[in-house]
């Protein structure tokens, strides 16, 4: 799961209960017919009874002997017998074939500011159409989204959303780009990979909220589509990956590198939990690690761990670790670090790593200001901002 | 075939109409904390080997042919001993009623994920009913239940909500509470039927070898309770099978488990495989999942032998989630041979 939490209905300034949006969103659909796009019959629930226009051949997985496979999506490589699922819980194979059960099986969709992703280097200032299905290919302990991450798809509500559909929505709202997050858009690799098609031929962009945690192909084949990347580094740490996240460290370190060689926009986000994954040797692994692998100007986001799901027994991080975090991060090299999760924080704004000036200055979610030039550089010194700034 | 609910002799309808009236949600368990375990923990197995008539194939254990009035006697024979009455009809009701204490509401937990040919016996459950209705539960404060109500149909359960009969129905219908429960390794959203419907939990669970966890029985049966079982096979299910069973809301409940071993699975499970599957013709029952989960898995061991397979431990997958229940920090049973009591009848 990653760590973009889904807004409460208050919380967001484009706030629609997440199935009526849908609904409304769909309820276009007619326009949509009259311009060549067919939407699709709905049933009572959004479902029919047995889900069948959700479930499609999964795109990653080996057939094995006695009708098990094994799946090649992600570094888990689930061995999974007829009738049974993987542990993402959204992947069944029904007698020897792979199914994804969440193709176009919406449970959350918002408009969201793009940095609320976070992607800071990416369009500011603009709107992301937010989507997510069921399921996630770890089970962190401090996820936000549990509800939806860690549930398999019949047990929440749902909305059919074709990618055509998805693309004509964001069109109509102005978003320049359709945002897989919330849940773990691993586990939804076929749809976001449709979705993406389906939207880059109507002139709206992806991007992707993920843990990274994927084998090299299918990163390749499904976030190669993407125009912008965003990953979940939980920990610097193995044992922290096997105890608090249910995963491995060393296939997001090789997803990053992968994404870096693919020349895909990438930020990375770091939540820091007090005690777990904060001491100074870590942190500075960890940024020394990005430096010599990905480069000085990966944005880096230090963000502020909440009590939340199974980890409710840890305080809030301390305002004073995430400004460590970034010192120590800074120090090493990295151009860009940011401090989020705390509202009104200079680390929030975009400096100039060579003149030190504040080139976009941002107040919650917003980007209120942005200096940088057309050709994305510095306006003061001239000094090259790493970033795709316009679109 | 037999269809629960369906047949008046057991007197579902009749016998439920007087708890009809108070039929609608219990709030939450009415009996109060956890057991804790004695010294030693009886395990009874009861054998019969002519359990199934002479039509059943005695190398096809899918064509169950069991012979429902033996059944119902074994039933008996499982579960009376365990409190130390006799086998008998009487001495059966007598125990029942012990194992339903105060409780208003029971409901059976049944494990149907294999389909027919490798999942609780309708006859037994319906024999399970019958007892039950006669140590003075009403049927329809009995709901018979597993996870998914279409599985339930596929191992020949007959779906009944409403009237004065015993329940009988999946999750699906009622879904899970919105809060989670959690555990140690384990946070989980937990069937309503086991929150609203089950001040005693009876547990019914089938067994068989497990590719992952090495077993499969009372213990791991409880993943069908929750809403994110997929989540808790990594590490042959340990130390989850046993942080899942901690939960209170399981525990408080659980007060029986009987095994149904007229079919058993010793290799290639846990989907069912024919070709691995024997008539074992046995229960087992005990108060301590723990207990006969140990007993349970030894059975599979010596029929594994016997057929010249490997041992779980050789293959490294023995259950060892049966070990971390029995410790220190879990101490829900006793999985040491010498703690506990062995009954073969
Ligand atoms: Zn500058």
């Amino acid at each position: 799961m990653n760590r973009e939490f889904l807004p409460a209905e208050d919380e967001t300034r484009s706030a629609f209960d997440r199935r009526s949006f849908v609904k409304c969103a769909l309820a276009s659909g007619a326009a949509l017919s009259a311009r060549g796009f067919t939407a699709p019959a709905l049933a009572a629930d959004g479902q029919t009874a047995n889900g069948a226009q959700f479930t499609l051949e999964a795109r990653f997985y080996q057939k094995l002997d006695n009708r098990k496979i094994k799946c090649k999506l992600c570094p888990r490589e689930c061995v999974v017998g007829d009738k049974e699922r993987g542990y993402c819980g959204v992947r069944e194979n029904r007698g020897g074939v792979y199914f994804t059960l969440v193709h176009s099986r919406v449970c959350a969709a918002h408009i969201d500011p793009i940095e609320k992703k976070p992607l800071f280097h990416y369009l500011p200032g603009t709107m992301a159409f937010s989507i997510a299905t069921a399921g996630c290919n770890v089970n962190c302990k401090f996820c936000q989204n549990w509800d939806i991450s860690q549930s398999r798809p019949e047990e929440i509500p749902a909305e059919y959303l074709a990618p055509h559909q998805a693309a004509a929505v964001a069109r109509q709202y102005n978003c320049p780009t359709i945002a897989y997050t919330y849940s773990e858009p691993v586990v939804f690799a076929e749809y976001a990979m449709d979705t993406a098609d389906a939207a880059h031929a109507a002139g709206v962009r992806s991007v992707v909220v993920s843990n990274g945690y994927m084998q090299h192909d299918s990163l390749v084949a499904a976030y190669g589509r993407m125009d912008a990347v965003k990953i979940d580094l939980k920990a610097f740490s193995e044992s922290y990956y096997a105890k608090v996240v249910t995963g491995q460290l060393k296939p997001v370190l090789e997803s990053l590198v992968t994404l870096r060689k693919m020349g895909k926009w990438t930020e990375i986000v770091y939540l820091v939990v007090p005690t777990l994954n904060d001491d100074d040797a870590e942190l500075r692994g960890l940024a020394a690690w990005i430096k010599a692998n990905l480069g000085p100007d990966v944005p880096l986001h230090f963000t502020q761990f909440h009590p939340e799901y199974l980890l409710k027994n840890l305080p809030i991080t301390p305002v004073p670790t995430l400004e460590r975090a970034r010192q120590i991060a800074m120090a090493e090299g990295l151009h860009y670090v940011y401090i989020g999760n705390v509202p009104g924080h200079p680390a929030q704004n975009t400096y100039c790593p060579q003149c030190g000036k504040m080139l976009v200055e941002r107040v919650g979610f917003t980007a209120r200001q942005v200096l940088i030039r057309k050709n994305s550089t510095c306006p003061f010194c001239g000094h090259r901002i790493a970033g795709i700034w316009r679109a | 075939m037999t269809k629960l609910c369906e047949r008046s002799r057991r007197n579902f309808l009749a016998q439920g109409l007087a708890g009809a009236a108070a039929l609608g949600v219990t709030a939450l368990c009415a009996t109060g904390e956890p057991q804790t375990r004695a010294e030693r923990s009886r395990v009874v197995v009861a054998r019969d080997p002519h359990l199934r008539g002479p039509d059943a194939k005695a190398d096809s254990p899918a064509s169950s042919g069991i012979d429902t009035r033996r059944l119902q006697a074994l039933l008996d024979q499982a579960v009376a001993p365990l409190f130390g009455f006799p086998a008998t009809e009487k001495g059966a009701v007598a125990a029942w009623r012990r194992v339903v204490g105060a409780g208003r509401t029971v409901s059976l937990k049944v494990n149907t994920l294999g389909g027919r040919g490798m999942a609780t016996n309708v006859e037994l459950v319906e024999a399970a009913c019958e007892r039950l209705q006669q140590a003075g539960v009403a049927a329809p404060n009995i709901t018979v239940w597993d996870r998914d109500s279409e599985e339930m149909e596929r191992a020949g359960f007959r779906i009944a909500t409403g009237g004065g009969r015993v329940q009988c129905y999946g999750t699906d219908h009622v879904g899970y509470e919105e809060d989670l429960a959690a555990w140690g390794s384990v946070g989980s959203r937990l069937s309503r039927i086991l929150t609203r419907s089950s001040d005693v939990l009876i547990n019914l669970p089938v067994l068989k070898d497990h590719d992952g966890a090495g077993v499969t029985i009372a213990l791991k049966n409880m993943y069908g309770v929750i809403h994110n079982p997929n989540k808790y096979h990594p590490n042959g299910c340990n130390p989850y099978v046993a942080d899942l069973n901690m939960l209170t809301e399981i525990r408080a409940r659980m007060r029986l488990a009987v095994c149904d071993a007229t079919a058993a699975m010793y290799e290639g499970g846990p989907g069912f495989k024919p070709q691995f599957s024997w008539p074992c013709n046995a229960l087992l029952a005990a108060e301590d999942p723990v207990a006969l989960d140990f007993v349970g898995w030894q059975m599979i061991e010596r029929k594994r032998a016997e057929m010249g397979l490997q041992s779980l431990e050789a293959e490294k997958r023995a259950p060892r989630y049966i070990a971390t229940a029995a410790d220190r920090e879990h101490h829900l049973g006793h999985a040491d041979p010498a703690q506990i009591q062995l009954v073969e009848v």
